[in-house]
């Protein structure tokens, strides 16, 4: 197996406090690599220290073989693209002006476009379904289309690696699964590496090939949806009580929380 | 952004380099001494001298007044665009933040020292501006520097302060200085002259080619500061270069014309919803546009007072502050 992410003894802090400590792990080729763990875990800055947005205290990072801090900004960008929280754009970007934007660590630095870029875009676009929208204004869209043009504007980026913050946070129902299927669909027919922070356990479940649980700032448990997401390393992560059974859909767990009320009655 | 990006980026240009050559054409006829609009084209066209008094007035007392115009638009709105995208704030301006009043702080103490205006008065208003900008970026620091409300708050607290301090400045000032320093500071451009242009315009035509430079930095900017480092920026290199540049701006032209607020605000505003978001073409857009905007107000004031005038930056405030209000009230629904 050959790792396109190898983490090294990762130490990171914020002043005093610790946020993760001994962190070691690798993320495979084409892999869908989700993080869950409880808030204030780590999660989102394990992502940054991916992305190369903050640089590591103490430990490594190697990105396809070579150490992160031996990249530029650009040739960064080449290799990792990044997809926050959604960002509210108050200006009036086109859809195609933004995805278009991916193509920028590819450019000059007045960024003029080739025929090449165009059709990039334009496949980024249509991979994406946003082909109908793509002379709409950024801030006439709903949240769930925001979120999709960030991702073919990473697509554009024709990365290996895509890293994604809490892409399905605040979308409902038909967009969570809508986004969940694209990333699927983008790893699988792209071998594009999907690596993914998520708070919602049985997304991660039903898409994850493997999963990281942190918990402050250490790994608890880390492997396939069916070894992290037991109901021992869940309680231990999350300290509350929860139900994991199988999912009817399939092979995979499913992990429902118990109300405190319902606790009562079983005692 | 599509294919003709380079065909939009000309005809965009060649169309602003129209109207601004049309409202230069207008402030150099129009003026108190009445209008020769044959007189200055039959100049312009032959560059012949016939030594004519009316001549006299266009080359030596409307043509710098006009050129001034046209370079202090320009200053002023670019800075208004770059302050927009770097603090990711549709709202925000050099004025509205202060930077503009720091700057006029400095040029005060510089003028009542007796400095002259170039280098003297320049590089102290370079120097309240920066520390001005300084200031504004420690209130208003880390994340909270995106969010609009704390960011235009600390602006305004920055504006009132300054606005206090050179209240005292003048009240110190009892010399024949004082009418000299309150007209200035409405925003006024009748003190132009050939060598004064010239100096500006060497100033402030390499900040126009480097930000148009970094204009599709600009545009990254807009998509949050995680997502454009992750696209290659070297955010911290680009924001300080961005800052400078645009203080340096500012401050030039708040050292020859004193305080012309909102036209940072106005033009950049103005061709977002003609033109879209593509910095690359919002930069020269705002140059020439705001340019135009400049000298059209500075026409204004020329002609309509019917005694005398009144500085542009009454004319610009009269036009901008509405606007601000208007734009305000309609980001927060």
């Amino acid at each position: 197996m050959n790792p396109v992410i190898t983490v090294t003894k990762l130490n990171y802090a914020y002043g005093n406090i610790s946020v993760l400590r001994d962190i070691s792990f690798q993320i495979q080729r084409s892999d869908f690599f989700i993080i869950i763990g409880p808030n204030g875990s780590g999660k989102t800055t394990l992502l940054r220290l991916l992305a190369g947005i903050i640089s590591a205290g103490e430990g490594r990072i190697d990105v396809l073989g070579d150490s992160i801090e031996d990249y530029t900004r650009k040739t960064l960008a080449r290799k990792i693209a990044y997809v926050s929280q959604t960002v509210p754009v108050d200006f009036p970007f086109t859809v195609s002006e933004v995805v278009l934007m991916g193509r920028s660590p590819h450019l000059g630095m007045l960024g003029l476009e080739k025929e090449k870029d165009l059709v990039t875009t334009k496949q980024a676009m249509e991979f994406t379904e946003l082909d109908h929208l793509a002379d709409r204004r950024m801030n006439q869209l709903s949240g769930g289309e925001c979120q999709r043009v960030f991702i073919a504007r990473a697509i554009c980026q024709e990365t290996d690696i895509i890293l994604l913050d809490e892409p399905t946070a605040s979308l409902d129902l038909a967009h969570q699964t809508r986004i969940m299927d694209l990333m699927e669909k983008l790893q699988k027919e792209r071998d594009i590496t999907v690596v993914m922070v998520s708070h919602d356990v049985n997304l991660a479940a039903m898409y994850g090939k493997t999963l990281l649980l942190l918990k402050e700032g250490q790994i608890v448990s880390r492997g396939k949806p069916d070894e992290v997401l037991t109901f021992q390393t869940l309680e231990a992560a999350y300290g509350c009580t929860l139900l994991v059974d199988e999912s009817p859909l399939g092979h995979f767990p499913r992990v429902t929380p118990v109300p405190n009320r319902l606790m009562v009655i079983k005692k | 952004m599509e294919s003709g990006f380079l065909k939009r980026l000309m005809l965009v240009s060649a169309l602003l380099s129209v109207l601004l050559a049309g409202a230069m054409y207008l402030g150099i006829s129009i003026g108190s001494t009445g209008s020769n609009f044959g007189d200055s084209i039959r100049f312009l066209f032959t560059g012949k001298s016939t030594g004519s008094v009316s001549e006299a007035i266009i080359l030596q007392i409307r043509l710098p007044r006009v050129m001034l115009a046209a370079l202090v638009g320009a200053a002023l709105s670019l800075g208004g665009l770059v302050f927009q995208a770097l603090l990711r704030n549709p709202l925000a301006e050099p004025y509205i933040l202060g930077i503009s009043g720091g700057s006029a702080i400095g040029a005060i103490f510089g003028i009542i020292l007796g400095f002259s205006y170039f280098p003297g008065v320049s590089i102290m208003a370079f120097t309240g501006s920066l520390a001005t900008l300084l200031l504004l970026l420690v209130m208003s620091s880390g994340q909270t520097l995106f969010k609009k409300d704390s960011l235009l708050l600390s602006g305004v607290m920055i504006n009132a302060f300054c606005s206090a301090v050179i209240m005292f400045l003048i009240s110190m000032t009892r010399d024949a200085r004082l009418h000299n320093i309150i007209f200035w500071l409405m925003g006024d451009l009748s003190s132009a002259d050939t060598g004064k242009v010239g100096i500006l315009a060497a100033a402030l035509f390499p900040c126009f080619i480097l930000l148009f430079w970094l204009s599709n930095i600009m545009n990254l900017l807009l998509m949050g500061r995680d997502m454009a480092q992750t696209m290659g920026v070297n955010i911290k290199i680009v924001t300080v270069t961005l800052l400078v540049v645009t203080s340096f701006m500012v401050s030039a032209t708040v050292s020859y014309c004193g305080l012309i607020g909102f036209v940072g605000l106005v033009i950049p505003h103005l061709l977002r919803i003609i033109l879209g978001s593509d910095h690359r073409i919002l930069v020269p857009a705002c140059v020439l546009g705001g340019g135009t905007y400049m000298v059209v107000c500075d026409m204004l004031a020329k002609i309509l007072p019917s005694q005398g005038e009144m500085p542009a930056g009454v004319i610009t405030a009269l036009i901008g502050a509405p606007l601000f209000i208007y734009l305000l009230k309609r980001s927060g629904q």
